[in-house]
């Protein structure tokens, strides 16, 4: 029961082993936030980076405390203050930082995919934290977390996650993990915003927000993510919150101990109103808590593992186990190490 | 935990009645260095440990009708090998909910070897306070150890050979209390650095260390 994959690049693909090894090594990793010294020496003289290149508070500061609580040196770089703004391509960013040896890199991105392109370009783990809208892995497994916390179990529960879906990453993420853990998970929204191609991954569709959440055991809140939006989704913000902002009246139809998540940032009054975001179904701050304990664990199980290359007898360990790594990156640490 | 193998022959050193008896002595010999259980707590090394912990509570209990804090400890956070394997076992919670601070605490593990685990309970130990003393009691010293350290209370001394595996079982997670000696690793030969005897996969830390 191990995970061994290089790289958390999404949830896409997993198997339910591996989301439950993922969880269970996060639940052990909780009390260690509770300590009064809140720190183990687990990943002491690692370096993990955080490149984010998409504003982020939440997430950056979630990774950038799981590391340090994991005694990793952490070194964060953000838009404004990396070379991208100098116009060097993602893959040159990738193989400069790869020839500082760190340790992981956790990449946000704008495009789709970049983590992926990152991935081969460099031989440390990759942890994805948001690339476009297409996944959030570890934002889906410390939602995860939080429902299986809750209801005690993930398999058989019906999942209702409502609004932006077309923009959302969260709830791709989501869409897997809860699949491939037994759930029915529900999409509701309005046409433009959840599209038919969905069903194709194993979503329920539903455009009406009361028959969305009818019996459900947990409702899952999106963002109205207006940066990404190019087009005219709907017609005004106004009536959107009209159709669906989630209200005391909306909770009413979900199952009697629903349970609220919200990935935040909230829009208060948009997809989410105050009594129902601070009322008592609300989780939301138990998944920030549990977001600390999801990122250590995974940080834990992709870079405690292995010291990739760094020394002669673990650097043939490292390419016998890193099957996945590209030429590109073997020949690019040949020569970092000089062989 | 694997089955007998058919070209390893297994010794057992203790039964139940061994285990239980050793147990016995050590919960007995605890109360009276201690002169009573005033301020002691027990924490079990996972996994196993936790297992002979509980059982040390309970005949503590008996003896001196009051019961003693327990609390486990998984330290594979705190291991000097964890980068060593491909990977590793599932990390397991940690519990001490009491304070450590001003109390004596006496660690139980099943094997003792290197002292290499005790040294990293000892630090993990450290993280959650300053206890007044740690002990440490194990159901079996084997010797050989790489690191300055020896147990209080040993239910067994077992004179072995380095590339010898010790095999606990515990009723708890085995369903049967044993103690025995397998002469050889399957692979040791192949696997061995520096003489020291490796941990296969699946074995956990049955081994002990």
């Amino acid at each position: 029961m191990l995970f061994q994959r290089p790289h958390l690049l999404g949830l896409e693909g997993l198997t339910a082993d591996e989301l439950t090894f993922l969880l269970d090594t996060a639940e052990s990793f909780k009390e260690v936030s509770e300590r009064e010294i809140k720190k183990v020496p687990a990943l002491r003289g690692r370096t993990v980076v955080n490149l984010f290149f998409e504003p982020s508070t939440r997430t950056r500061i979630s990774f950038e405390i799981a590391a340090k609580r994991l005694s990793a040196d952490t070194v964060s770089l953000s838009t404004q203050a990396s070379s991208a703004s100098k116009g060097e391509t993602l893959a040159d960013t990738a193989r400069n930082l790869a020839a500082m040896r760190p340790d992981a890199i956790v990449v946000r991105h704008p495009s789709s995919g970049a983590p992926d392109l990152l991935a081969r370009h460099v031989d440390c783990p990759i942890i994805n934290a948001g690339d476009g809208a297409h996944e959030h892995p570890t934002q889906a497994l410390l939602d995860l977390l939080t429902i299986r916390e809750h209801k005690g179990r993930i398999e058989g529960l019906t999942v209702a996650i409502v609004g932006d879906l077309l923009h959302s990453r969260v709830g791709r993420s989501n869409l897997h993990g809860l699949r491939t853990m037994g759930a029915r998970v529900r999409f509701v929204g309005p046409p433009t915003l959840v599209s038919p191609h969905f069903a194709e991954l194993g979503a329920e569709l539903v455009h009406d927000l009361h028959e969305g959440v009818r019996d459900a055991d947990v409702i899952m809140m999106l963002r109205i993510q207006r940066e990404r939006m190019t087009g005219r989704y709907f017609s005004s913000l106004n009536e959107y919150s009209r159709l669906y902002c989630l209200s005391a009246d909306a909770v009413a139809k979900a199952k009697e101990d629903v349970i609220i998540l919200h990935p935040g940032p909230m829009n208060r009054g948009v997809e989410i109103s105050s009594t129902v975001a601070d009322g008592p179904y609300s989780v939301i701050m138990d998944q920030v808590t549990n977001g600390v304990a999801v990122r250590m664990a995974t940080l834990f199980v992709l870079v405690g593992r292995r010291r990739s290359g760094k020394d002669k007898d673990e650097a043939s360990d490292a390419e016998e186990s890193g099957a996945m790594e590209q030429p590109e990156a073997v020949l690019l640490r040949r020569a970092a190490t000089g062989e | 935990m694997s089955e007998d193998i058919g070209h390893a022959p297994r010794r057992v050193i203790m039964d139940a009645a061994g285990v239980q008896r050793a147990l016995v002595r050590i919960a007995h010999e605890i109360v009276e260095r201690n002169r009573g259980v005033d301020g002691l707590g027990i924490v079990g090394i996972r996994s196993r440990g936790d297992f002979l912990a509980r059982r040390l509570q309970s005949l503590i209990e008996r003896l001196e009708g009051a019961q003693v804090p327990y609390g486990a400890m998984d330290i594979t956070l705190y291991r000097d090998d964890i980068h060593r394997g491909a990977d590793h076992p599932l990390v397991q919670i940690t519990e001490i909910p009491w304070e450590v601070d001003g109390r004596t605490v006496l660690l139980v593990d099943d094997v003792l070897f290197t002292g290499r685990t005790v040294r990293a309970a000892l630090d993990a130990l450290m993280d959650f306070g300053r206890p007044v003393a740690i002990q440490l009691a194990v159901l079996v010293d084997r010797g050989h150890r790489e690191l300055p350290i020896r147990a209080d209370y040993v239910g067994k001394n077992l004179p072995t050979q380095r590339t010898e595996n010790v095999e606990v079982r515990l009723s708890e997670s085995e369903g049967v209390d044993e103690v025995a000696i397998r002469p050889d690793w399957p692979n040791a030969n192949a696997a061995g650095r520096g003489g020291r005897v490796p941990e296969p996969a699946g074995r956990g830390r049955a081994q002990g260390s």
